[in-house]
């Protein structure tokens, strides 16, 4: 499925709303750090992935692996949109046993490619489905969103380490570059910055290196063009800017909604915003 | 002629890897210990250096588990299952991916390295992992028909192997079966249960306590554990000992223990490593230190008989 950018960008609007309508439902879920990465995961599978819904284990299908695992629940929403997983089923998120766990659990739902929620630890196993397409000689890219507050771990940077020895030019790494992470440094205007020299570090790393901003379309859709036509034996990583909180201006910029679920009047108000722009 | 376990791993990891393409090897740079290196010398390209960084080598390892190989990741046996801990727990036991975890240098027998590399806790660690499959050879030629198996078998394994060069090929037969125990001699007095590196040393000190009757068993899978052979074991005997190159808490005396307290109510003596930190030494000064030495196995066990029969 490739959306044009006008769809796209009404897409990622109905996915804010599923977003917020499940965590309303639950009351529960990461929602500050899952609006920010609506767009990126709105370009990806919605425009740029090689995936088939239908057939979630085809081999030779793009990999995606979230690293900043506690937005499953924007994932989620996402895969109930592209018709992997019906949107009554997105009701049943957090929930005991269910395939929606609130970290991605792939033992349980097909679509998805790695577990994760400990942070940290995607980025590693991308490094390895990447080197594997290499040796089967398969032309599949593997795609792994990671957090800003995430690249705290050590084990990011381990992985980009390999990731440029082994020239894995069919890796692309995004950060979600919103600013904020759970609780964070106290500064004169409220938090810290959990990370501003991402792309300096992969720089530094021998990865090409990309900044755009996180919630334009036109840029995403521009910078995953590009990146997908280089094959020059280096990892590839994209900056997204990002706001946590992304749609809705009281959760814009608090870290307090890094994983809030809103109230009665929260989520009308919430609903009413997004509406207005989509 | 008798060969190290860990040349035999080497070797045969070799082997694994040219007949079959989706084994690979990752390595924490320490091949040249390991013998992991004999991989990069004897195959084209089945050797995958991870540089010293062991959470992103178990996490690489999932990821090329999920398309299709089998990796098999060594390092030193205490960096692999405490520095890479949560990452063996989320990336590999929690999604059951086919990855083959090798713990070298297990135990105190490290060396002259000293208490940063032993690894005295590994089997606690890792039999506590749900999904995990647990197996600690006895000598070069159940190291090979221990791989054999869980290169046929897949999902989450650990390897426990030790460095300790002084083992030659003693078990009686190769035969190698997951969750399987073997009794090596039958005996009414005294049941001594051993696992891995120490078995060959508890034999030794058995052939030498001639005025007592001693079953010895070998458990080479601490998980899942052979509970019947135990129990049909320790129902001939008055007294259940086990000995380990292990922390005295938490590995094969522990599993022991928790099994017979429940089916089988019965005395049961654990010989390991004390809890505490040792320095470096030799491999004899460490041994004799921690009671592990043939000598000291068969005080201990010459004093319990004087204490029960």
């Amino acid at each position: 499925m490739v959306q044009s950018i006008e769809q796209l960008k009404l897409t990622a609007t109905v996915l804010r709303k599923r977003i917020l309508s499940t965590a309303y439902y639950k009351k529960q879920g990461h929602v500050g750090g899952s609006l920010s990465c609506a767009d990126i995961l709105v370009s990806l599978f919605f425009h740029h992935l090689s995936i088939d819904p239908s057939n979630p284990k085809w081999e030779d299908r793009d990999r995606f692996v979230l690293s900043k695992g506690h937005t499953a629940l924007g994932l989620y929403a996402t895969l109930a949109l592209r018709g992997y997983i019906s949107e009554e089923e997105l009701k049943t998120f957090d929930q005991y046993e269910s395939r929606l766990q609130a970290h991605p659990d792939m033992t349980k739902l097909d679509a998805l490619d790695m577990s994760t929620g400990s942070l940290g630890q995607g980025l590693s196993a991308a490094v390895g489905m990447a080197i594997g397409a290499k040796r089967l000689k398969k032309g599949f890219d593997v795609y792994c969103l990671i957090g800003d507050g995430e690249s705290q771990e050590g084990q990011i940077w381990e992985a980009a380490n390999i990731a440029g020895k082994y020239k894995l030019d069919n890796l692309i790494v995004i950060m979600d570059q919103n600013g904020l992470q759970q609780y964070g440094w106290k500064n004169d205007h409220g938090r810290m910055k959990p990370e501003s020299n991402g792309k300096r570090k992969f720089d530094s790393f021998g990865f090409e290196t990309w900044e755009v901003d996180g919630h334009c379309m036109e840029d995403l859709i521009d910078v995953l063009t590009e990146v997908k036509s280089i094959r020059n034996g280096r990892p590839k990583a994209i900056i997204a800017n990002t706001t946590k909180g992304k749609g809705v201006h009281f959760m814009e910029n608090n870290y307090v909604w890094h994983s809030k679920a809103p109230n009665d009047e929260e989520y009308i108000l919430a609903l009413t915003e997004l509406e207005k722009r989509g | 002629m008798s060969i190290s376990v860990r040349d035999q791993f080497g070797k045969h990891l070799a082997q694994l890897a040219q007949d079959d393409s989706k084994v690979l090897a990752l390595d924490g740079d320490l091949g040249n210990s390991t013998r992991l290196d004999s991989i990069e010398k004897e195959t084209v390209d089945s050797f995958l250096q991870m540089g010293i960084a062991e959470q992103n080598m178990v996490g690489v390892a999932a990821g090329l588990a999920s398309i299709g190989s089998q990796p098999w990741v060594c390092s030193f046996a205490t960096f692999l299952t405490k520095r890479a801990l949560d990452q063996i727990v989320v990336s590999v036991a929690q999604t059951k991916f086919d990855v083959k975890l090798v713990g070298s240098y297990s135990g105190l027998l490290t060396s002259n390295t000293g208490k940063t590399h032993h690894s005295l806790d590994d089997i606690a660690i890792m039999t506590t992992i749900p999904n995990m499959t647990v197996i600690a050879p006895g000598d070069a030629g159940e190291t090979v028909a221990a791989m054999n198996a869980m290169h046929k078998t897949g999902g989450p394994m650990y390897l426990r192997l030790t460095r300790d060069e002084t083992i030659p090929l003693f078990l009686p037969d190769a035969e190698f079966e997951i969750g399987k125990g073997k009794t090596l001699t039958e005996g009414t007095d005294v049941l001594i249960v051993t696992t891995g590196s120490t078995t060959y040393r508890v034999a030794e000190a058995i052939k030498q306590l001639v005025d007592m009757s001693i079953a010895h068993q070998h458990f080479p899978t601490l998980k899942p554990f052979d509970k019947e052979l135990l129990l049909e074991g320790a129902r001939k005997v008055q007294l259940v000992v086990t000995v380990e190159e292990h922390y005295i808490r938490g590995g094969l005396g522990s599993i022991v223990s928790e099994i017979l307290s429940e089916e089988l109510p019965k005395r049961v003596y654990r010989i390991g490593v004390p809890d505490r930190f040792f320095g470096c030494g030799t491999d004899e000064e460490l041994l004799e230190a921690s009671g592990l030495s043939v000598e000291k196995i068969k005080k201990s066990i010459g004093a319990l008989s004087s204490k029960y029969f």
